[in-house]
């Protein structure tokens, strides 16, 4: 048994900002995860169905265009909707404070923030994987 | 029949992505699975697609596929990254040339990493072929990672080859004259938006010159995946290879060497991970240390032995 996490890291909408995505995606590739990496402007119907095809474990979204009330929320209904709520949704972006309780009741877990030392997240996402 | 090889044949997405999860973790739990699936496979049409970096593999599967899904045909799309030796993670972007293919149902695409396999594939490639083709999938194209010379495997698994290179390549088209070069069934010189196209093109033609009385010459195709050029050629030489194939018996042949491959790659797996269990290995050993150091037997022998017992 070799078991990997594998994770999707997800640009939903129109922004055109992805440095920060592809930071994330190389620190969890080092630190030994399969990372998917779906590349700008997804819908959230395009994410979640890589996510089932890819059969990852957790879907990482990265937004800084402010519309994360509305696609993050997207993605997690569909996921829930798929049955798939044994993947751990996670956030990054330009995301303020005060959407954090309302992103997390919708079922993102945690939400980063500019300036997240990357092993930070790593380390969330080793300890909170659901399978 | 097990629920989940019944929900695989019936073509449930989330069910082929499970299995294929299992075989690549070599779960125990998949070998159940695949010996139920295997009656139900071999009527997929099986392409690989290889070339160096950078040659515009992915974005050629992405229209080949959307030429098949004209067809109505349903495609499996398999891309493999490589897996990062220092860390074993991998980054697995094939994807980003594919988007348009994410919410179509007749399409299933899986990106994989090598996970320390050599040859441009990953091992578990087989197994992944199995299911795709057993869940319904008519076409299934096969994206190697970017290769240099010498990763031909691919060559054990698809039924017709697509070597694609790109103009510019000049001299090193020499360089690759072997490996790489022996191994297409068709040659795709993709980007032929880009200047130099001819020069590849009669680059590869002499080189085809110089093989001596085939059967059948392999054909060059020039496409353009970014302006979607001669993809309707490439997938009408697919089909006339595929005809060859199949008249000329070679068909059969080549699916017998993916069988004989296969095999051999469950044994070499499962004697690797005897060998490489330690705990167990070292039990093994520990009972002719003893022996070893009383001089009542020799390394050698004591070697056979433990083989023998494995082998048995």
């Amino acid at each position: 048994m070799i078991k990997k996490i594998r994770v999707l890291v997800a640009k939903p909408g129109l922004d055109g900002h992805d440095r920060g995505a592809k930071i994330v995606a190389r620190a969890l590739r080092d630190s030994g995860m399969e990372v998917v990496y779906t590349g700008l402007h997804q819908t959230a119907a395009q994410i979640v169905n890589t996510a089932m095809q890819e059969d990852v474990d957790v879907v990482g979204l990265s937004l800084l265009s402010g519309a994360h009330m509305t696609l993050f929320i997207d993605v997690a209904k569909l996921l829930k909707e798929k049955q798939m709520d044994d993947v751990l949704i996670v956030g990054g972006g330009i995301i303020p404070q005060e959407d954090v309780p309302a992103l997390k009741k919708a079922g993102i877990a945690a939400v980063f923030g500019p300036g997240t030392p990357v092993e930070d997240i790593v380390s969330y996402i080793k300890k909170n994987v659901k399978r | 029949m097990t629920e989940l090889a019944t929900r695989v044949i019936a073509g449930d997405p989330r069910s082929i992505a499970r299995l294929i999860t299992l075989v690549e973790n070599d779960s125990p739990e998949a070998l159940e699975e695949m010996k139920q699936i295997h009656p139900h496979t071999g009527h997929a049409q099986i392409i690989g697609v290889t070339g160096v970096m950078g040659s515009g593999k992915s974005s050629l599967i992405f229209q080949l596929a959307l030429a098949y899904r004209i067809l109505g045909k349903k495609v499996g799309i398999i891309a493999i990254d490589p897996t990062s030796p220092f860390s074993g993670g991998a980054l697995l972007g094939d994807r980003i040339r594919m988007t348009d293919l994410a919410i179509d149902s007749g399409v299933f695409i899986r990106s994989m990493g090598t996970r320390g396999m050599m040859g441009g594939l990953t091992s578990a490639l087989y197994d992944v072929v199995e299911i795709l083709d057993a869940a319904g999938m008519n076409v299934i194209l096969i994206e190697t990672v970017g290769v240099g010379q010498d990763e031909v495997d691919i060559i054990k698994i698809a039924d017709t080859t697509l070597v694609v290179l790109v103009p510019g390549l000049g001299d090193s088209v020499q360089t690759i004259k072997a490996g790489l070069m022996e191994i297409a069934d068709i040659f795709v010189v993709n980007k032929a938006d880009k200047p130099g196209v001819e020069q590849t093109v009669a680059e590869i033609e002499s080189m085809l010159d110089l093989v001596s009385a085939p059967d059948r010459r392999t054909p060059i195709v020039t496409t353009s995946a970014k302006e979607k050029k001669g993809i309707q050629e490439l997938t009408s030489k697919i089909a006339e290879h595929q005809k060859y194939l199949k008249n000329s018996n070679a068909f059969e042949t080549r699916r017998r060497q993916r069988y004989e491959a296969e095999l051999i790659e469950i044994i070499r797996k499962r004697l690797m991970d005897f060998i490489f269990d330690e705990k167990k290995l070292k039990k093994t050993v520990d009972c002719c240390i003893d022996q070893i150091s009383k001089k009542e037997l020799d390394p050698y022998s004591a070697a056979d032995q433990i083989l023998g017992k494995i082998l048995k």
